[in-house]
């Protein structure tokens, strides 16, 4: 497994240099894993990211690094000190500095080919040489990464920086070459197409801005309407209206515009109206860090808008679930006419990774759920057994569909009866126990007969499932993790069995305050005794975890 | 004529201006014989927003201030439902004034009608967007400081396709603008003058009925700078009628989508798409 940094600032074209190299690496048979740590501005700063690639599934990034890719001298001094002892640096010719380096006249022959912006090509050129990746790859690489008219410029970059190099290591062969490389937010995305979304509404906001964007690129092809709204109280309360009006519909943003959303989240509780929306998560309060990772919205959204009704929160683990559960939160929202909340984040949304191409037969039902109309008399908030009332498209036939964010009776009008809210009320939160039987228990990563048990949720699984191979390696085995997808409400019962073995219960988080570990005490009674939090709006590594762990005197 | 739509029992107060908007309303819908099972009413929250809860069609009583975003997305996903959005001054050009200015730049063809009677009723008497300045009221003790909105004038300047006012004393007024509303094809809007009896005792039935007087059978509306002097005349007298129309595509028209005519709702998914765009990521 080989780890390299491309490094330089906003608009020097770090975005293109690693979409070559992450495809070219993946037609050769690799397995690739990019992680993107961009500051929030478009020109200058600094700007990074790390490309980790093999032959075996990979699963969180690493900072310990075979290679650094300097297109500016910044890189070198800012990450120099995680370069492995044999690792290399590729940088131009003209970068000052005693260190030892690969270095290419990449600025003057980028000049001379006519285009100072291949620079950053030559560099990949470059560093395929150095992996021992088939040149023969390149040109159908290319050809997805750079727009036509520049498409020859690149090319006669790439082949310099190939020829300009020697190889350095052996290509260990590989065979991910017809999986797929796609990140959080587009597998999220593609999970709402195949669930047959057909409106979507946002507001842009980082990281959740691609979800709208890749939308609004294949919106004829997969014939979904994506519209931009004024702000993200219109964009939920159009995803509602257009769910009322029979069509599956969704909405996303961060945690900034999902504070925005919540009044909105109400009326789709007690209008009974379903929704899908997905807070892709960042550092707050307010403004926060905008580019930047964090988990700090669960306790938010589990109670998020006033007043009480059954509600579901999935939290997204990796890029299979972004898809497949993305597609089972309209399934959910639909049978029980209720909000669908999925937790995702920026680094999941971010990161792109290999994946076998989505099976679309584990996809449920993609039309909406309606009632056929076999009453005489339509009835739309009628009490049932399990609090699900019949629900109809309305214009399609000959009866009318009522929605009120008042208090209604069955018929949906406007009451204030004491005895109609209680049933009303009891209706709505009834369709909880169904709910709670189609949860979906945490996996469970490790050793059955563990002592130390890793809880975490979401974008942590990945980072978990690495640190709890390299504990396990060094332990013998006594470590387990558990790592949440469905989060509200809480699944408990691998919890409660593995919980009642462990003699160390450590909750593993991207927030300063144990918001699972929380959760958990407030739903089972019990108590994590000891935790690894991580607030800096970094992701933490599969390393990271370990070296936590191990250094605080866990050894299982 | 087709199928007529019934009323039920409203909470207004006896005089209410309401109670001729939804007469007018109810004609309105029965004269361009449109079916009750394909009206969507929409409203927010107020005592205007009732309307939707006291005639027989689908409805969609929202949050305040929120009904124009809910009413142009119910639209999108099914045009062949007839979305009338029926609403205050508070709901529409308050909580809900950033959606107002978006609704008409969408140009969804959904119906806005305005009860407007310059006061919050549903609260018990405070100033609206449209209360006028040193308007005494429960919240405003000393006088409203605020200068009114003129909605009419605002919804020409950002772009409105129908904007006309009425008044609810003059029936066979309204009905006729509700008429020529609801029939034109892109978002239009229907600023209605209302009393309320209980809340406002400044704009009353006597006072409108004194002021307000027909734009004048040559006044041209096709004229945008000519419809926007005219907008501007809201005091001692007040002009009602069509100030501006002008027929440009509306949404649907131009979204690539939703121009095959097969609306939204009907359209079916296809898995191979799904495959298709699979394939971009290999």
């Amino acid at each position: 497994m080989y780890n390299i940094l491309i490094g330089g600032a906003a608009g020097q074209g770090i975005d293109t240099t690693v979409s070559i190299l992450e495809k070219a690496f993946k037609k050769s048979g690799y397995f690739v894993y990019t992680v993107k740590d961009f500051m929030s501005r478009v020109r200058g700063g600094h700007n990074f990211m790390l490309i980790r690639f093999g032959n075996e599934e990979i699963t969180s990034h690493s900072n310990k690094l075979d290679g650094i890719i300097a297109l500016n001298e910044e890189t070198i001094r800012l990450h120099q000190s995680k370069l492995k002892k044999d690792g290399f640096i590729l940088c131009d010719s003209n970068f000052k500095g005693d260190f030892e380096a690969i270095r290419i006249p990449m600025e003057e022959k980028a000049k001379e080919f006519g285009n100072p912006r291949v620079s950053g090509t030559i560099a990949a050129g470059a560093v395929l040489k150095i992996f021992g990746v088939d040149f023969n790859h390149l040109e159908n690489v290319l050809d997805t990464s750079v727009k036509k008219a520049y498409f020859q410029v690149n090319m006669q970059a790439v082949h310099y920086g190939y020829e300009a190099t020697d190889n350095i290591y052996p290509h260990m062969g590989g065979k991910y070459k017809d999986f797929m490389l796609i990140n959080g937010n587009q597998a999220l995305a593609l999970g709402a197409i195949a669930a047959g979304l057909k409106f979507y509404s946002a507001y842009p906001m980082s990281p959740a801005t691609p979800i709208m964007e890749y939308l609004s690129r294949h919106s004829t092809a997969a014939g979904v309407v994506m519209e931009q709204a004024e702000d993200e109280i219109a964009a939920i309360n159009m995803a509602i209206g257009a769910s009322y009006a029979g069509v599956r519909a969704m909405t996303a943003t961060s945690g900034g515009g999902f504070s925005l959303m919540v009044e909105a989240l109400g009326l789709s509780g007690i209008a009974e109206i379903p929704v899908v929306v997905a807070d892709v998560q960042r550092p707050g309060p307010a403004t926060g860090l905008p580019t930047r990772t964090e988990q700090s919205d669960l306790k938010f959204v589990i109670s998020a808008s006033h007043g009480e009704f059954p509600r579901m929160v999935i939290a997204l683990r990796n890029h299979e679930d972004a898809f497949y559960q993305t597609a089972r939160a309209f399934h959910l929202a639909d049978k029980y006419q209720i909000p669908v909340i999925i937790l995702s984040d920026q680094y999941l949304g971010d990161t792109t990774s290999t994946v076998k191409k989505y099976d679309l037969s584990e996809i449920p039902s993609n039309a909406p759920l309606v009632s056929a109309a076999d009453e005489t008399k339509y009835i739309r908030y009628r009490i049932t057994e399990n609090g699900i009332s019949p629900r109809r498209i309305p214009g399609k036939g000959d009866y009318f569909v009522t929605a009120d964010s008042d208090e209604h009776d069955e018929y949906g009008f406007i009451t204030e009866s004491a005895d109609v809210r209680v049933k009303m009320v009891d209706k709505r939160m009834r369709k909880l126990e169904g709910l709670m039987e189609e949860l979906i228990e945490p996996e469970f990563l490790g050793d059955e007969d563990c002592t130390t048990l890793l809880l975490g949720w979401g974008s942590t699984y990945g980072p978990i499932r690495e640190a709890i191979t390299t504990l396990n390696d060094i332990s013998g085995g006594k470590f387990g993790a558990l790592v949440f997808g469905d989060i509200y409400p809480l699944p408990v019962k691998a919890l409660t069995k593995y919980a009642k073995k462990a003699k160390n219960i450590i909750n593993i988080e991207q927030n300063a305050t144990g918001q699972l570990a929380s959760l958990i005490r407030e739903v089972t009674g019990i108590k994590c005794t000891g935790s690894i939090l991580k607030y800096d709006g970094r992701q933490i590594s599969g390393e990271e975890i370990a070296d936590r762990l191990i250094k605080e005197g866990y050894n299982g | 004529m087709g199928k007529s739509f019934s009323t039920y029992e409203t909470a207004w107060c006896p005089g209410c201006g309401n109670f001729s908007i939804l007469r007018c309303l109810k004609t309105a819908l029965e004269e361009l014989n449109i079916d009750p099972a394909k009206v969507l009413m929409a409203a927010g929250i107020g005592q205007a927003a009732k309307t939707p809860q006291y005639i027989s069609a689908n409805t969609f009583c929202g949050l305040h201030g929120r009904s124009l975003p809910a009413a142009t997305a119910a639209k999108i996903a099914n045009e062949n439902l007839t979305v009338i959005v029926n609403t205050g001054d508070g709901d529409s050009y308050g909580e809900g004034g950033n959606h107002f200015i978006h609704a008409i730049r969408r140009n969804v063809n959904i119906t806005h009608f305005v009860h407007d009677n310059q006061i919050y009723g549903l609260t018990k008497g405070q100033s609206s967007p449209t209360t006028a300045e040193g308007h005494v009221t429960n919240a405003q003790a000393d006088g409203n400081l605020n200068y009114p909105l003129n909605p009419v004038l605002l919804a020409i300047a950002a772009g409105a396709g129908f904007v006309a006012r009425s008044f609810s004393g003059d029936t066979k007024h309204l009905t006729e603008m509700m008429k020529a509303a609801i029939s034109y094809k892109g978002y239009a809007l229907v600023d209605i003058l209302q009393p309320c009896v209980s809340f406002n005792k400044i704009n009353t039935f006597s006072y409108y009925k004194e002021r307000v007087y027909y734009l004048e059978t040559d006044h041209d509306y096709t004229d945008k700078a000519a419809a926007m002097i005219r907008a501007m005349e809201f005091g001692d007298r007040i002009p009602i009628g069509i100030f501006y129309r002008e027929e440009k595509p509306d949404y649907h028209t131009k979204h690539k989508v939703l121009a095959s005519k097969m609306p939204l709702v009907d359209q079916k998914y296809d898995p191979m798409i799904v495959q298709n765009l699979m394939n971009e990521f290999v």
